[in-house]
């Protein structure tokens, strides 16, 4: 009874926030030219952090779940799945080049968010900084093969740890908006 | 030899899980080649290193052919959230949907509410920055306004990645990658929204964490 009328509640004001916006933005002009009403409940659907997380380390039967989990609730939810995964993929795993053990590494992992300095160099690994954003031509998926299987020193199991695809097949642009034209 | 026999046996059970790697493309069966697809996430320092890049790409693994008919779907957002205090809930989104030939930019702003709801309102719609999405064979449409400047159509797909030997490995049809490898991303395009904005306007320094989510108006 109380859920029901506070869902009736809440959609009365997302009603009349919405026809408080028509009329608005007819009237006043708010917002860019000719702006039309954006206001509304959007609900989530996909997510991503950083690349190839959810497709690696997430069974086919909770895929969906990963992309609607909120981050600050998925190290509790995933971080053990994480681990099973990385140790099936690599069971001779100890430590990576982080010097990250097994739970160390996918609790890391399995809150899927971006690290960005905003002070500097932003790479996702550059030989020096260590996820500190992810620009265009990084070669992400190496890095997270030599993470996965490279052990301490990135030389094991060579075979798996490097895709030996190092850079995009159109160059990049130095300047807005960065990416290269479409095909 | 015997511990690359040992993961390649183990790979094998997880093929099915597995089979489909890339950097988010078509990561997960409800969202799988649809228009809210999450392909791939950036976030870099500008040209003008007072500022911060973000890239979102979806609708991966376009043809060329396929790019001339692909557009944004008008009801899905595409959400940039920044986490400035480390608690991984956000602490502000620039969010963009496309309407008439336009993608909308908001933000960075602290959104009305934080979660898997995003709710816009009159007061979400008062900064609110466009750029006309630009036409495939076009050249880039960019907006710049109050520091904030906005693309939004389709680009290479940035991404590159010898999927198809990876899934070779993985299906156990081969004991490792190629040298040199083939890039199974060539010659494909991406929906791609890219935002640069004043670092001032989402921190100014330190870290933050980020990440993209699309989302559905209901």
């Amino acid at each position: 009874m109380k859920i029901s009328n506070k869902i009736l509640g809440l959609t009365l004001v997302a009603g009349l926030l919405m026809s408080c916006e028509t009329e608005n933005l007819s009237g006043e002009g708010m917002g860019v030219d000719n702006n039309p009403n954006l206001a509304g409940t959007y609900v989530q659907e996909d997510q991503m952090g950083r690349p190839a997380v959810n497709t690696v380390f997430v069974s086919s039967g909770s895929k969906d779940e990963f992309n609607v989990t909120i981050p600050s609730e998925q190290n509790e939810s995933f971080q053990p799945m994480f681990e099973s995964t990385l140790l099936a993929l690599n069971p001779g795993y100890t430590t990576n080049a982080l010097g990250m053990d097994a739970s160390t590494f996918t609790s890391a992992l399995a809150t899927d968010v971006l690290n960005v300095s905003l002070d500097g160099t932003t790479t996702f690994y550059d030989g020096t900084n260590v996820l500190t954003g992810r620009a265009l031509t990084d070669d992400v998926i190496t890095v997270e093969l030599l993470l996965i299987f490279g052990g301490p020193d990135f030389s094991e199991n060579p075979d798996f740890s490097d895709d030996h695809v190092d850079s995009n097949d159109k160059e990049f642009l130095s300047s807005f908006p960065y990416l290269a034209s479409p095909h | 030899m015997k511990k690359a026999k040992h993961i390649l046996g183990i790979g094998a059970l997880f093929a099915a899980s597995l089979f489909l790697i890339s950097a988010d493309h078509i990561d997960a069966p409800a969202v799988q080649g649809g228009s809210s697809d999450i392909t791939d996430f950036y976030a870099f320092q500008g040209e003008n290193t007072d500022n911060m890049v973000f890239v979102a790409n979806v609708q991966g693994l376009l043809s060329p052919a396929a790019t001339a008919e692909a557009s944004f779907d008008e009801s899905v957002m595409i959400e940039f959230n920044i986490d400035n205090n480390g608690d991984f809930v956000e602490d502000l989104v620039i969010q963009a949907v496309p309407r008439n030939g336009k993608m909308y930019i908001l933000g960075p702003v602290a959104p009305v509410q934080t979660g898997l709801s995003s709710m816009l309102t009159v007061e979400s719609a008062k900064d609110v920055n466009s750029v006309n999405i630009t036409a495939y064979g076009e050249e880039a449409q960019v907006s710049s306004n109050k520091g904030i400047s906005a693309f939004a159509g389709p680009r290479d797909d940035p991404f590159f990645m010898d999927f198809a030997q990876y899934s070779a490995i993985i299906a156990g049809e081969a004991s490792g990658f190629n040298n040199p490898g083939t890039d199974t991303f060539a010659g494909t395009n991406v929906m791609s929204v890219v935002i640069e904005v004043p670092k001032s306007m989402i921190g100014g320094s330190g870290t933050i964490n980020t990440w993209v989510e699309s989302k559905r108006k209901q």
